[in-house]
């Protein structure tokens, strides 16, 4: 594997039965890109993501995450891998703190360790008087951008990010962007899967999965001139729709 | 005016769900409520179709009083809620039916509104309404909430969850509905959707920033916004923010959107500041803003 490389792909193929959701898909992502990963509900993107996080064992082709196999190294992978989701992030019920506690327990950071982080984690947010409250009781974009530091504890090489800011308002969410960006600048690699077309325009590439396949993969601006289009909406919509 | 909203104000707790809100929908209209989770929409969708009381304030909708006429309201408006809310166990068929029989009317007798909505889903009549995909579980629910004919629609987030694609098929059928005279009120967090509403309301935290057609809101805009690109984004956005004469700075997509300060704003001295902090490929032209820059120097 070529050190630059972190995530490598080569013709991962995922059946159920007869059908086959994602259909001998190839590409690379590198050390500190932005990675977007895009497509239709029921394009084959969750299935795709499953196999990469070392969730899912593909019917055939490989794919190496972190530098581990996914099919044959798949514990490796979740230790090496950040995941965020916008539907399941944070324990509403427990308090900010406690939450931060919990995950650095998960991913298997001493006490000392966990302690260093928590405090650099809030003073980074600026959350020095919310650490004892419910995260259930903050304001969504909080929450996500708890969320987002939280997957990154353990100081994993990619960090996986499940429509991340949808919702969220426009301010709040370009102050989580720009904790991405930041983080890619520190050499973690982010991969981002959406189909909010918005979401797609910050990434450095996007994948576009259409049944089963990638059917475009290039630079927001490239997709864009190729297509003729002014926006990833656009963009998607003249794939999407043939 | 089909729809008058006059001070409406709602807490839950000590949260201040909706502060002193007030607007109008002219008839045939199609107004957009625009904001992020937790804005208020819903509340305020709840307070108009008569299923939540307000705390202070007064609406007629479709010309009747929220608490007076809550029964002629609940018969006049067709409401489709941001959480899927139909039988999950009965079939598509099903569902439409017993709407329809609720409100005292028959699939045929008001066919004609549903029908270009209805035969997308037609070939799935028998599959029961939790099996369906997302796209075509909100075309259910919309022929749901037009199968009495109301007179006003209430859409609050049909669009969200929703691929592009569908997106893009649900507004198409929104505009159809509208050409029916129908009067429409949709609440959407996608600030791209606000250029398809007549006119909207930009709203966050219970409070009603601006209410205009979008390209009035756009209009009133009150600085020149710089498309600023270079080559390590996250290096751009610092020096920017660290600029003395910036006014805003807000990633946008592979630019980040700059204003400045000043009357007067020659854009090869930012060139030149840039450069210094060691920036390559420094890219500085003037562009249009859009609703999200609208709303953001309004919750500034």
């Amino acid at each position: 594997m070529e050190d630059n490389k972190v995530i490598e792909v080569k013709g991962l193929t995922k059946m159920f039965g007869d059908f086959t959701a994602v259909s001998a898909i190839t590409f690379d992502v590198k050390k500190g890109e932005i990675f977007g990963f895009l497509g239709a509900n029921g394009a084959g993107k969750t299935t795709a993501m499953k196999m990469l996080i070392g969730i899912s064992k593909p019917t055939a082709g490989e794919a190496k995450v972190a530098g581990f196999d996914v099919a044959s190294e798949a514990e490796d992978i979740k230790k090496n891998i950040g995941y965020m989701s916008q539907k399941f992030a944070l324990y509403d019920d427990l308090t900010v703190k406690e939450n931060i506690t919990f995950f650095g327990g998960i991913y298997g950071l001493t006490r000392a360790r966990i302690k260093e982080k928590t405090n650099g984690l809030i003073e980074e947010l600026g959350l020095q008087h919310h650490t004892d409250k419910l995260v259930g009781s903050l304001p969504l974009g909080w929450k996500q951008k708890i969320a987002f530091s939280v997957s990154l504890l353990h100081e994993p090489k990619i960090v996986f990010l499940d429509e991340p800011t949808g919702g969220v308002d426009p301010i709040t969410r370009r102050q989580f962007w720009e904790m991405i960006y930041k983080s890619a600048n520190k050499g973690t690699t982010i991969f981002v899967t959406t189909h909010y077309m918005d979401e797609a325009e910050y990434c450095d590439r996007v994948s576009i999965m259409v049944n089963g396949k990638i059917e475009a993969l290039d630079t927001p601006k490239r997709l864009k001139e190729q297509f003729n289009a002014e926006t990833m909406n656009d963009v998607f919509l003249k794939l999407a729709r043939g | 005016m089909s729809i008058v909203v006059d001070g409406i104000s709602k807490s839950y707790k000590s949260l201040k769900a909706l502060n002193n809100i007030s607007f109008d929908v002219k008839e045939g209209e199609l107004f957009g409520l625009i904001g992020p989770d937790g804005a208020g929409k819903t509340t305020l969708f709840r307070v108009l179709v008569t299923l939540l009381f307000a705390d202070e304030g007064k609406a007629t909708v479709a010309g009747f009083d929220l608490v007076k006429d809550y029964k002629i309201i609940r018969e006049s408006v067709g409401y489709m809620p941001g959480k899927f809310s139909l039988y999950q166990d009965l079939t598509v068929e099903e569902n439409l039916k017993f709407f329809a029989t609720i409100f005292g009317t028959t699939i045929e007798e008001n066919y004609e509104l549903i029908e270009d909505i209805y035969v997308q889903i037609e070939p799935f009549k028998n599959r029961r309404a939790g099996k369906l995909s997302g796209g075509m579980k909100q075309k259910l629910a919309l022929c749901c909430a037009l199968i009495h004919k109301p007179t006003v629609l209430f859409l609050d987030e049909p669009t969200t969850g929703v691929d592009p694609v569908s997106r893009k098929e649900f507004w198409d059928m929104i505009k159809r509905l509208q050409l029916k005279g129908i009067t429409i009120l949709v609440s959407t967090p996608y600030m791209d959707e606000a250029a398809l509403c007549d006119r909207i309301a930009l709203i966050q935290d219970g409070i009603i920033l601006q209410i205009d057609s979008p390209e009035a809101i756009l209009k009133q805009y009150p600085k020149l916004i710089y498309n600023v690109r270079a080559d390590n984004m996250y290096q751009l956005i610092q020096s920017l923010k660290l600029y003395e004469h910036s006014h805003s700075v807000y990633p946008f997509g592979e630019f980040v959107h700059y204003t400045d300060k000043r009357t007067y704003f020659n854009p090869n001295d930012l060139k030149l500041y840039l450069a210094e902090k060691l920036l390559t490929n420094i890219t500085v032209e003037i562009t249009e803003p859009t609703i999200e820059d609208a709303f953001m120097e309004l919750a500034k």
